[in-house]
């Protein structure tokens, strides 16, 4: 076997600018996938993070019959007594911040601009508010007893128009089907880059929501989050014997989970394109040495070797040029996934329903898509350095020292 | 002793829809220790009757015994193995693998049949020594003369001490001198080793160095005889 590396090795460099250009052909479709894959985990990783620290948290408490669609604000769709429980729920070790929400549809308008909002009534005190409170970029913040007070998001405040301190009504649902009406100041304008999420959310305080939707002591859901989300199910365990609901993260965000399987599995669909052509300039690149080397081959087999050894020679071939594409797409792509990882990339105001995706995607490669990317980078060329090897072992040794002819 | 034997051999080559008769039925054998050429015109069959010896190809119809081994039906992994360590070939385009020195070329055979390193390095050493290139053992095939190749061939060809060695117009590449120099070895080797050769030839001057001739025409024997050198002309 060393001796067939010896001459495999020794082979390729027979014509190393054909040899390099077949290794970095390899090099370049596995830099691009290793690219690929951590932009796509970057993203999932990304909404996923950004959708737990600002919609759904690593776990909500809910009334059992409360449905998130619907946004109901009857009291038996409520929690009920809400400060009680999250002082209950903070009291568990893995716990970093309990707080209550209350969720409302509203419409807002300024001027003759009116849009659909989402309403939560929020702590404003409360640590879980903070990526709220860091967002802001112009006025202040709430305030639990302010009355009046509202902070919305940038995109909504450039679609009606609005600035710190401009009047803003605000229409909202209660909870005996009424709509009540106010005209609101707007107190601040934040953002989390995340559009589809600043467009469509409106924060007042909890008391005030309350009493605007006539829910005095209720709260759509307890927002919760943890100090490690691997602890989610212990903590659901924990809770599970009160009467609520507890609906952990991963029901909360059925549906970007289902995006990521199903984009990890149109993903390998193009892993094997992006494979199958780089594969195939390895092939050719073996074909060309079975015809070039054809005398040769017949020479081997005259003195004795055997078509197997032949055929394991030229694997070699293509185990060595895979190998040498390995080598510099993960030099190329850990360059390219560093930029990436550092910089972010750019990709605008995205925002698909139910999914909070930020401005900006940051790469992020996994050892474990590395390794799998790469094993499958070297099987995918060694399975396409086999039909030239295959062609070499079953030449007839005659046949062959004529030249092929 | 028998190294080979044929007996009534023929072999059709098929292109297409066209066939050639090479060998129409040849029937001879070589005892051990011979030193034997094969001669005639182009197209005799010269070098179809020693691919079907040297266990490269099968005949058509008729057999070809090896150490009184039947090979005519071995299918291709059973030849490599029946060449591999009994049979060593040189040829007239001295066919020596690119990548590998002269000390390696040699070297191959014996690596093919399992042979140890320190014998592996002993026999080479040998056999350098034999073809006067000591000094060239580890340079490449484009490092080397057409002479030199070709007795880095013959090296080769006896590494694993086989029966029998083939060569196919083994000056046909070389000049006068160095094509002399490559016949003395090979007589030389013969005497000293008893190694049997038999290589095919249309050059006069390389008939003159056999000890028996047999001469092709149109794929049969045509005569069979004593050679100038065992004429001691």
């Amino acid at each position: 076997m060393n001796q067939l590396l010896k001459m495999a090795f020794r082979d390729l460099g027979r014509n190393r600018r054909r040899s390099f250009f077949s290794s970095l052909a390899l090099g370049l479709g596995l830099a691009v996938l290793l690219l690929m894959a951590a932009f796509i985990n970057g993203e999932m990783n990304g909404a996923m993070d950004s959708t737990i620290r600002l919609q759904s948290g690593h776990l909500q408490v809910r009334a059992q019959s409360y449905d998130e669609v619907k946004t109901s604000l009857k009291w038996e769709d409520l929690v009920e007594n809400p400060d009680q429980i999250v002082a209950q729920i903070a009291s568990l070790a893995p716990v970093q911040v309990a707080t209550p929400r209350l969720f409302a549809s509203g419409i807002a308008s300024a001027g003759d601009q009116s849009t659909g909002v989402r309403v939560i009534g929020i702590d404003p005190l409360s640590p879980a508010n903070a990526p709220y409170q860091e967002g802001l970029i112009r006025g202040d913040f709430l305030t639990p007893d302010d009355r009046e007070g509202l902070v919305i998001g940038q995109p909504l405040a450039d679609k009606l128009g609005l600035e710190v301190g401009d009047p803003l009504n605000l229409s909202v649902n209660t909870s005996n089907g009424d709509v009540a009406q106010q005209l609101f100041t707007v107190r601040g304008i934040y953002t989390t880059q995340t559009n589809g999420f600043d467009s469509a959310t409106v924060f007042m305080p909890l008391a005030k929501a309350q009493a605007i939707t006539q829910t005095e002591n209720h709260a759509s859901t307890i927002f919760v989050l943890l100090k490690d989300k691997a602890e989610t199910e212990a903590v659901v365990a924990a809770l599970q014997a009160s009467s609520y609901k507890v609906v952990p993260w991963t029901k909360l965000n059925e549906l970007i989970i289902q995006f990521e399987d199903l984009a990890n599995s149109y993903m390998v669909i193009f892993y094997l394109i992006v494979l199958g052509v780089t594969a195939t300039v390895i092939v050719n690149t073996l074909i060309m040495a079975v015809f070039e080397r054809t005398r040769e081959i017949g020479i081997l087999s005259a003195l004795g070797m055997k078509g197997r050894s032949i055929l394991l020679m030229f694997l070699a071939e293509s185990s060595l040029l895979a190998v040498g594409g390995v080598i510099i797409g993960i030099i190329l792509g850990s360059l390219m996934v560093a930029y990436f990882t550092h910089f972010g990339f750019y990709i605008g105001k995205m925002g698909i329903s139910g999914m909070l995706i930020g401005n900006t995607v940051y790469a992020k490669l996994t050892v474990q898509d590395t390794v799998k990317l790469t094993i499958l980078a070297f099987i995918i060329t060694l399975l396409a350095g086999l039909y030239p090897a295959i062609l070499a072992a079953r030449l007839e040794p005659v046949q062959a020292l004529r030249g092929g002819k | 002793m028998e190294v080979t034997k044929v007996e009534n051999v023929t072999k059709i080559f098929k292109i297409g829809k066209l066939e050639t008769q090479a060998l129409r039925g040849v029937t001879l054998s070589i005892e051990s220790g011979e030193f034997t050429a094969l001669v005639g015109p182009s197209g005799s069959g010269k070098t179809t009757l020693l691919q079907l010896i040297g266990c490269l190809d099968q005949p058509t119809s008729g057999r070809v015994f090896i150490n009184g081994k039947d090979i005519s039906q071995l299918n291709r992994n059973q030849r490599a193995d029946t060449r591999r360590g009994t049979i060593g070939f040189i040829f007239q385009f001295f066919a020596l693998i690119p990548t590998l020195s002269a000390y390696e070329n040699i070297e191959l055979p014996l690596l093919l049949t399992g042979v140890g390193a320190a014998e592996r390095r002993q026999r080479v050493t040998e056999l350098l020594e034999a073809v006067e290139l000591s000094d060239r053992s580890h340079h490449r095939p484009d490092q080397l003369s057409g002479g030199q190749q070709q007795r880095v061939a013959i090296a080769r060809a006896l590494s694993t001490k086989p029966a029998l060695i083939l060569a196919d117009e083994p000056t046909a590449n070389l000049d006068t001198p160095n094509g002399k120099q490559v016949m003395d070895i090979m007589t030389r080797l013969n005497q000293e080793t008893g190694v049997t050769f038999v290589f095919a030839t249309h050059d006069p001057r390389v008939i003159q160095y056999a000890q028996r001739v047999i001469t092709l025409r149109d794929g049969l024997v045509v005569e069979n005889g004593v050679g100038a050198r065992a004429a001691g002309v």
